[in-house]
Parts: structure tokens; C-alpha cells; sequence
């Protein structure tokens, strides 16, 4: 079945590459993703927290490479996260762009890297599937783009070569420091081994720092986070979606996956430095957001503000906070996705997208505005969404830490300081939703901007039901996601 | 005995193939010249099966069949045939630049120097004499002087030429000093006799005792020699004007022909010495020199490159840095020489085949587009998509992206850094890698990004399309298992099985 979900847009994008209609058979395919995720969801045993639908070949018996796909309640969460957006993505795409080919196949490469990256249990096959998504993204941007494009794009390929590199020589320098009888790429075993915690706790502050820091550009964490509001900002709809919504999530996935629970000591070593980025996320970017100008950017910024809640759940690095983040990657892909996907749709009528060039739209435009103002406040973090019931667990969690009881204070008051964000996305978010839909009306409603707010209907109402559905579930009965997650977060963490 | 699969047969056979075509450029009549390329190919391709039967061991103290230098026999044999189908494709554009009659006519010592190159490179990876890595080495190189210098109405090939002719005696001339010196404090020319007296002559009241600066120095000219091969820095001086000056293929066979024999015969000649406790230390810190120069000179060095042929010769800089990366974290109090063998060996086959396939497809799109400057790759995705997914692929092993061959090479090596604790070479690392994702990406930029020049499309015949499609095939199965020709480097006294260093 995992093979399945990652084979589907592989062979989808090599079909559209042979000749194969570009846009019929990316939907397709991305509906195929869908049903076979929930598939997956539903024939899951929540009894049992390891690893199932195990499949596995080997690659290289010496090094127990292999190529093995697995997933666990966490996995299996973020592959559902994947391909809700994959299909929303690709269902907002333009229907005749120039290239179709080469812009759906892309598309469905992202797709089929965040598959990978998060189904693989093989620290080198997890690794090698992000990596699946840097010349596409490059392509995406470079090509379909606005604005600054190719700037966008060398800094987001750079940034994330960078990031990935650094990260490499975080796993490999985490592989060394196993003792040499347990040394594997298998993160199946590696999870049994984190339990017994073979490493030696001095040992542990080298390899954190190094994934801290690449995973860290990945996701940009703060200071490293220049990349992403460009690169959300100038890339095309899809593409933002794919990228913000699901690939950026690999990092934190990573974080939670194999740095927590097999480096818990240098975790602990680190843990100010972490605290310090992530109050930088919530608050410095959080500030410099209110002050965009711009639909796009503050989109772009918001989404890297809201990493910081992330970071403070694996900060927080015990069962509470890492379920939170988790469910808070979910809850975020979902809004980011759905709000790239309405800012996508405005760019048609006005290329600029500044905030102040809109005013009153919801009046012309109002499933727009209704639409619109969901997302906005599931990103705000009101109740009644995913966003705000796993910020609370983050912020639960992250309030009685796993650190050791003395040195808990530092924690609390990043809480305290992350508590603030809230009230900061309110501001611009709300700010946003007011210039653009209330207020006096700017944009006459001509014959034009009303078949335009009509093709809305059309364009958007599956992808935005889709996403909002799941946002409406994800906040009305977190304990259903939980019941996925949690076991799952538990068995992995160090007893 | 004698027979016909001893390891030596395969050398034979490609020296008689070379006096053939070199006899048939000189009897037959004047006229097309292309079948000359295609017996080239046919044969060598022969050979290059032939290789997996060869059994025994020569028995000699010049020559050794072990099965690493039949591993690099095999990378010589596959980049000649590599070289020869480029020159197949290079044919239109040789011709503008030679005299003759413009059909052909002169072209065929094109065909047959690159043979015996080829020869010379097989040579030198069973080398274990000093005498014959020498000779080997000559060979090889004096085949390379005419090559480079081949065009001979075009400026830029002369000066290469002259370039390369210079620096490569001096070069020679490092080499027979080198040699000449310890052979002069070993009494020694075999590499196995020099290891086993060594130890002796360095122990107390031993000959050498007290002399390990004149080892030292003996073993500094070998580097700078050698260096210069591999084109490592700082002995690199000469490899930009050389490669953007000679005709694309001897560029491609530059660059990946005697970079990997020269690293054969490098770490041969290294062996014997680093295990010396009072010497290994000094020279593995020489190598991490060498090493650090390197990646940092060949990456920032290609960042403001134009010319997609001098790129290539700055990355070329480069990949000898990644791969004396590898030679730099060895542990001098316990060698690991047959770890480093095999990341060596491996790096150099996705070198080969990501540096062959790149330098076909500019090839190819240089002779249709009259020039070899990125810009002339504008717009290659709407020209020929196939030549633009192929050179995707080339540049994307080249940059180290994962589910490729180079990234495998890159992941041994800094593997082995990380295990060594050489975490300067890693932060070196992390700058030439970035900057490699720069200058190679600017290439799929160019092709994808820009409009194209000239919008006819890009004929490629059928023997280069064939190539292409191996090497991409053989770039993306080994990314994906490189099992296969990993455990094919099996090296003397070690188990079969390959582990992570």
C-alpha cells in the first residue's frame, strides 16, 4: 500500500513526461493518493504503536541499507497531510499553463519526495526522497514564478543545499557515534535502540547540533529563514502549497523522528539555543509580518512564524509537546495550504496582491470571503480548529517540559513569549482579511470580477472543503488524530 | 604460462589496435574516417569483456593483475570508448580546424591516439614499479600532448597545446627527481620491496633513521607529480586553458581518464609510506593541504565561469578535492588503504560516467550550436528534451543530489571525514557544495529557464543517443544500488564484503 502511494505519482509523472495528458492524469493520480492514504488510515491497528505495512528490499546487505517503507501513526498522519494537499495543489493549478508537462511532473515529484521522505524508514532513502524535490522546486520557481523569480529560486536551492548537506553530515556523524555493533540506517531498529539509549550522553551534542542546524535550515528556523517568504512569495500557487504545506515538514519530521528520541541528551545540551531561535520565529518574524505590505509575503512570513509553536513542542520534547507538534504539522499544512491556495486565486485579479489594493471583496466575492476567513482563523489558532488544539498541547507541554525539573524556567517563559504570537497573528491576520473583504468596496463589481468570483466557485470548492473539512475534524475531535499519534510519539521516546 | 586470458592480453590487444588504425590512417585513402572510431569502440568494448575472464596473476615484480588494477584497467577501457563515440560526434567540428579535404582525411589519428592513451592508463593502474609506473605515465601523457594541440588552426588548442606540453615535462621532470630520490635512500624501485625496507631503515640504527625529511621531500615530488595528474591544487595551474583549448573529448578524457589512473598510482605509491608511523602524519597533513586547496580553489574558482568547458575543468579541480578528501581522513596510526581504495575507486566510476555523459551532450550541442558557453544550452528543454533530461542528470550527480552515483561518492567521503574527525575538511565541504549546487544548477537554469537561441531542434545520431541513454541509466541504477560495483573492488587481504568507514 506505502508502495503504492509512492509509486502513484512517480509513475504518474513519468506517464505525463511519455505523453500522457498532463492535467487529467495528475488528478488522477493525486485522488488515487488520496483514497489510498485514508486506506491506509483506516486498515491501520491503532492497538499496535510500531511500524506497519512493513515493505522492504535490500540495497546494500554491508551498510543494512535498505530500501524499506513503513509507517507508524506519526507517518501516516503527515502522508495524509501529503495527500490532501498533492490533490488540492494540483486541482488549483492552472489548466493550460506553458509546459503543462513539465509543470504537472513537477508537481507530482514534490509529491512523490514528501511520500518518500516521510513512508521511508532508511535514514538514507528519507534523506535521498527530500532531495527529490530541489530540482523541481528550482524548475517550478524558475519557470511558472512571479516577481523576483529566479532570485527566489537560487535562494531557496542554495538555502536547502546548504541545509541538506549540513544535515547529512549530521546522520553521518550520528551513525558514527552508535557503538559499532549497532550501527544502521534502519530507523525501525534505530527507534528499538533509542529506547535502551546506546549513545553515550557526552557524545550526543555534536550530531544534535549539526541536524538541529539542517533540519533547522529545512524548516526555516530562525535566523536561517530568509529563504521562505521569497520563495512562498514568488512561487507559483501549487508549488507554494506543496512546499509550505507539506515539504517543509519534513524537518520537523526528522527533529521528532530521529534526533528527540536518539539524542535526548544533546537535545537537553541544546535546548536554550532552540528556545532562543524559536522565540526569534515567533516573535522577530511575527513583527516583521505585521509589517508586510503585501498578500503573498505575509503569507510567506506567517508560515514561517508559525514554525516557532513547532519547535517549542520538540523543545518541550516529551509525549504531550511532540504529539501537539505533530498534530500542529497537520493542522498548519492544511491552513497554509488553503490560504496559498486564496491568495493563488486573487493574484488572477490583481497581480500585485497588495493588501491596501483590495476592500470589500467579500461583498463581490463572498464564498471568497467565507472561505478566506476560516483559514484565517484556523491559522490564528481559534478553537473549533486543528491549529488551536494542538497549540494547546504544544503549549501544555512545553509549560512542564522534559527537562529535568530545575531547569524548566527557560521553557515557561518561551511559552510565555510563543502565548504572544497568538495575539500577533491575530493582528495581521484579521488585518489581512479586513483590507482585503470588509470595508468600502475599491474594485467595482463589473461583469468581469463577477465571473471571476463565480470561477471561484468552481476552481476552489473542492480543494478548500477538502482542507477545511479536515482542519473542522482535526479541531472538533483532536482525539481521533491523537489516538495515531500519541502511541506512536511514546514508543519512540526514551522510558 | 602464457595463455590467452593472462592478464597482460588485454594490454596487447589494445596496443594492436592502436598500430592498426594508426597503419590504416596511413595506407588507406583519403575519405571518411568514422569507421575508424567504430573499431575503435567495437574492439575496445571487446576488451573491456574480455577483462572479466582474465585469471592468474602475472607473475611479474614490474606488473601486478590484481583485481583493483583490473577495476581501473575497466574505468580506462570504458572512457576511451566513451571518448571515441565524442569524437564520433566531434568529427563536423575537427574538420573546420585541420587541414585536409574536409571529408575526414586526417582524422583518424584522432581514433588511434586516444588507444594507446588508453594503453598507457592500463599500464599504470598495474603499475607497481616505479620504472613502469614511469613509462606507463609517458605514454600516456605524450599521446595527451598531440591530442590537446590536435586542432592545429585554432589558437586556443595550440596554446593549450604548449601549455600542457610545458607544465606536463615539468611535471615528468618532478617525477623522475622524485623517483631518482628514493631510489637514491632506498636502493629501492619496487613499491613491495620499498615497504618492506622502509620500516628497517627507519627503525633505530637503521640507514634512514634520523633522515625522514629527505623521505619526506622525496615523496612531496612525487605529489607535486602526481598532483599535477589528478589536477589537484595547487598544481592546477594549467588545467582551465588546457581544458577549455583542446578538443571537447580529449578534454573529457583529461579529465576523466588521468585523474583516474593518476589516483591508482597514488595511492600505491602513497601506501608504503604513509604506514610508516614517523612519516604518516606529516603526509596525511600534506593531503589535507591538498585536499582543502582543492575543493575550495575548483569551487569558488567556477562560480563566475561562462564557458560550460572551463566549468567543467574547474569542477574537475574539485572532484580531486572531494577525492582527496578521502586520502586525507586516513588514520595515519592504522591506514585504512583499502577503504580508501574503494571509496576512490567508486567515486571515479560515477565520475566517469556523470563527466562522460556531460561532456557528450556539450558535444553535441556545441557542434549544432557553434560555440560551448552555457548560453548556448538556452533553452536545450524545447530543442531536445532528452539532451536536456540527460544533462539534468549529469549535473545533478555532479552536485551530489541523492538517488544518483555522485551522491554516493560524496556520502563515502565525507563519511569518512565525519569518522576521522576532520571537521575542517567537512566545513570546507559545506562551501564547495554549496557553490557546486550554484554552478552546476546554472546549467539547468540556463536550459529550462531561458529561451532558446536558435529554436532548431538538436539532431543527435544513433550511437550517441545509445550512449547517452546508458550513462543515464548507469547514473540513476547506481545511485540506486551501487552494490554491484562497490563489491567488485575487492582489494588484496580483506574480506569481500565492503563496510561503511
Amino acid at each position: 500500500m506505502l508502495n503504492l502511494l509512492l509509486f502513484l505519482p512517480l509513475l504518474a509523472a513519468t506517464a505525463i513526461g511519455f505523453g500522457s495528458p498532463a492535467r487529467k492524469t495528475a488528478i488522477a493520480a493525486s485522488f488515487g493518493m488520496l483514497a489510498t492514504a485514508l486506506a491506509l488510515l483506516f486498515q491501520y491497528d491503532r492497538g499496535n504503536p510500531g511500524f506497519q505495512f512493513v515493505s522492504s528490499v535490500s540495497v546494500l546487505p554491508a551498510w543494512d541499507l535498505k530500501y524499506l517503507l513503513a509507517a507508524d501513526g506519526l507517518s501516516l498522519l503527515l502522508l495524509l497531510l501529503t495527500a490532501a494537499v498533492t490533490l488540492s495543489a494540483v486541482w488549483v493549478s492552472p489548466t493550460d499553463p506553458v509546459r503543462p508537462r513539465l509543470f504537472y511532473a513537477s508537481l507530482l515529484l514534490i509529491s512523490a519526495g514528501a511520500v518518500g521522505a516521510f513512508a521511508s524508514q532508511d535514514l538514507f532513502f528519507f534523506y535521498a526522497f527530500h532531495e527529490l524535490a530541489l530540482i523541481p522546486t528550482f524548475l517550478l520557481l524558475g519557470i511558472w514564478g512571479t516577481g523576483e523569480r529566479h532570485t527566489a529560486a537560487w535562494k531557496i536551492t542554495i538555502y536547502l543545499a546548504v541545509g541538506s548537506f549540513i544535515l547529512l553530515i549530521g546522520l553521518v556523524d550520528l551513525y558514527h557515534a552508535l557503538p559499532s555493533e549497532f550501527r544502521t540506517f534502519d530507523m525501525i531498529k534505530l527507534q528499538k535502540l533509542a529506547t535502551q539509549q546506546v549513545i553515550p550522553a557526552a557524545a550526543q551534542a555534536r550530531p544534535y547540533l549539526f541536524l538541529l542546524v539542517g533540519f533547522g535550515i529545512l524548516v526555516s528556523l530562525f535566523p536561517f529563514h530568509t529563504w521562505a517568504p521569497d520563495a512562498y512569495a514568488s512561487a507559483p500557487t501549487p508549488a507554494a502549497m506543496l512546499h509550505a504545506g507539506v515539504l517543509k515538514k519534513f524537518g520537523l519530521y526528522g527533529l521528532i523522528r530521529v534526533a528527540i528520541p536518539l539524542l535526548p541528551a544533546g537535545a537537553e545540551h541544546w535546548a536554550w539555543l532552540l528556545l532562543i531561535l524559536l522565540v526569534g520565529n515567533v516573535l522577530y518574524v511575527g513583527l516583521v509580518t505585521i509589517a508586510q505590505k503585501r498578500l503573498d509575503q505575509l503569507l510567506g512570513f506567517s508560515s514561517v512564524m508559525h514554525m516557532g509553536y513547532i519547535f517549542l513542542g520538540i523543545a518541550a520534547a516529551n509525549s504531550i509537546g511532540l504529539s501537539g507538534a505533530c498534530l500542529l504539522m497537520f493542522a498548519h499544512g492544511l491552513s497554509i495550504a488553503a490560504l496559498f491556495a486564496l491568495c493563488g486565486y486573487l493574484r488572477s485579479l490583481k497581480p500585485g496582491l497588495s493588501l491596501d489594493g483590495f476592500g470589500g471583496l467579500g461583498r463581490t466575492a463572498p464564498f471568497l470571503g467565507a472561505t478566506f476567513g476560516l483559514a484565517a482563523f484556523a491559522s490564528i489558532g481559534l478553537p473549533g480548529f486543528g491549529n488551536f488544539a494542538s497549540e494547546m498541547l504544544v503549549f501544555f507541554g512545553a509549560f512542564k517540559p522534559a527537562a529535568p525539573a530545575g531547569s524548566q524556567l527557560p521553557f515557561q517563559i518561551a511559552t510565555g513569549c510563543a502565548i504572544w504570537g497568538v495575539v500577533i497573528s491575530a493582528v495581521y491576520m484579521l488585518r489581512a482579511y479586513r483590507s482585503v473583504f470588509l470595508g468600502p468596496v475599491t474594485l467595482p463589481p463589473t461583469e468581469e470580477t463577477k465571473a471571476w468570483a463565480a470561477a471561484a466557485l468552481q476552481r476552489l470548492r473542492l480543494p478548500l472543503v477538502l482542507l477545511l473539512g479536515l482542519l473542522l475534524y482535526a479541531g472538533f475531535v483532536p482525539g481521533n488524530l491523537l489516538a495515531f499519534v500519541k502511541p506512536s510519539i511514546e514508543a519512540m521516546l526514551p522510558r | 604460462m602464457p595463455h590467452i586470458f593472462a592478464p597482460l592480453t588485454l594490454e596487447i590487444i589494445v596496443l594492436i589496435l592502436g598500430v592498426f588504425l594508426l597503419l590504416a590512417e596511413s595506407l588507406a585513402k583519403s575519405g571518411d574516417r568514422s569507421w575508424m572510431g567504430r573499431w575503435g569502440v567495437a574492439v575496445l568494448a571487446i576488451v573491456f569483456g574480455w577483462s572479466f575472464f582474465t585469471t592468474g596473476d602475472s607473475g611479474s615484480v614490474f606488473y601486478s593483475a590484481d583485481s583493483t588494477a583490473l577495476f581501473f584497467k575497466r574505468i580506462a577501457l570504458l572512457s576511451t570508448i566513451g571518448i571515441l563515440v565524442m569524437a564520433l560526434e566531434f568529427q563536423t567540428v575537427l574538420q573546420r580546424f585541420i587541414p585536409g579535404d574536409g571529408k575526414g582525411s586526417g582524422t583518424g589519428e584522432f581514433f588511434a591516439l586516444p588507444v594507446f592513451t588508453c594503453a598507457g592508463l592500463m599500464f599504470m593502474a598495474s603499475a607497481i614499479d616505479f620504472l613502469l609506473i614511469f613509462v606507463a605515465l609517458e605514454l600516456s601523457t605524450i599521446s595527451f600532448y598531440i591530442l590537446v594541440a590536435y586542432m592545429r588552426r585554432q589558437n586556443a588548442s595550440l596554446e593549450a597545446g604548449v601549455k600542457y606540453l610545458i607544465l606536463g615535462a615539468l611535471g615528468t621532470g618532478f617525477l623522475v627527481y622524485g623517483i631518482t630520490w628514493v631510489f637514491g635512500l632506498t636502493g629501492e624501485t619496487q613499491l613491495a620491496r620499498i615497504a618492506q625496507a622502509l620500516p628497517l631503515q627507519l627503525a633505530p640504527g637503521g640507514r634512514l633513521h634520523g633522515s625522514e625529511t629527505a623521505i619526506l621531500f622525496a615523496v612531496g615530488l612525487l605529489l607535486v607529480a602526481l598532483g599535477f595528474k589528478v589536477a589537484a591544487a595547487p598544481f592546477q595551474l594549467w588545467v582551465p586553458d588546457v581544458y577549455q583549448g583542446a578538443p571537447t573529448p580529449v578534454t573529457a578524457f583529461l579529465s576523466v581518464g588521468s585523474k583516474a589512473a593518476g589516483f591508482i598510482v597514488l595511492l600505491r605509491v602513497l601506501e608504503p609510506f604513509v604506514s610508516q608511523p614517523v612519516l604518516g602524519p606529516k603526509l596525511v597533513g600534506i593531503l589535507n593541504v591538498l585536499a582543502i586547496l582543492s575543493l575550495a580553489y575548483g569551487s569558488l574558482a567556477a562560480l563566475p565561469q561562462d564557458n560550460l568547458k572551463r566549468l567543467l575543468a574547474y569542477s574537475s579541480i574539485g572532484h580531486a578535492g572531494y577525492l582527496l578528501v578521502s586520502l586525507a581522513s586516513l588514520n595515519p596510526a592504522a591506514p585504512d588503504f583499502a577503504g580508501a581504495t574503494r571509496t576512490i575507486g567508486f567515486y571515479l566510476v560515477g565520475y566517469l560516467l556523470m563527466t562522460l555523459l556531460a561532456f557528450l551532450v556539450l558535444t553535441i550541442v556545441s557542434s549544432q550550436s557553434r560555440g560551448d558557453d552555457i548560453a548556448h544550452f538556452n533553452g536545450l528543454s524545447k530543442r531536445s528534451p532528452f539532451l536536456a533530461f540527460a544533462m539534468v542528470v549529469a549535473m545533478a550527480s555532479l552536485a551530489g543530489i541523492p538517488l544518483t552515483v555522485g551522491f554516493y561518492g560524496k556520502f563515502m567521503v565525507f563519511s569518512a571525514a565525519v569518522a576521522a574527525q576532520k571537521f575542517l575538511l567537512v566545513g570546507i565541504g559545506i562551501v564547495s557544495v554549496a557553490a557546486g549546487f550554484y554552478f552546476y544548477f546554472r546549467v539547468i537554469a540556463a536550459m529550462f529557464w531561458r529561451e532558446p537561441g536558435e529554436q532548431s531542434p538538436v539532431v543527435v545520431s544513433g550511437l550517441s543517443k545509445l550512449a547517452v541513454a546508458t550513462l543515464v541509466a548507469g547514473i540513476l541504477l547506481l545511485g540506486i544500488f551501487p552494490g554491484p560495483v562497490l563489491n567488485s573492488i575487492k582489494v588484496r587481504n580483506e574480506p569481500a564484503t565492503a563496510s561503511l568507514r
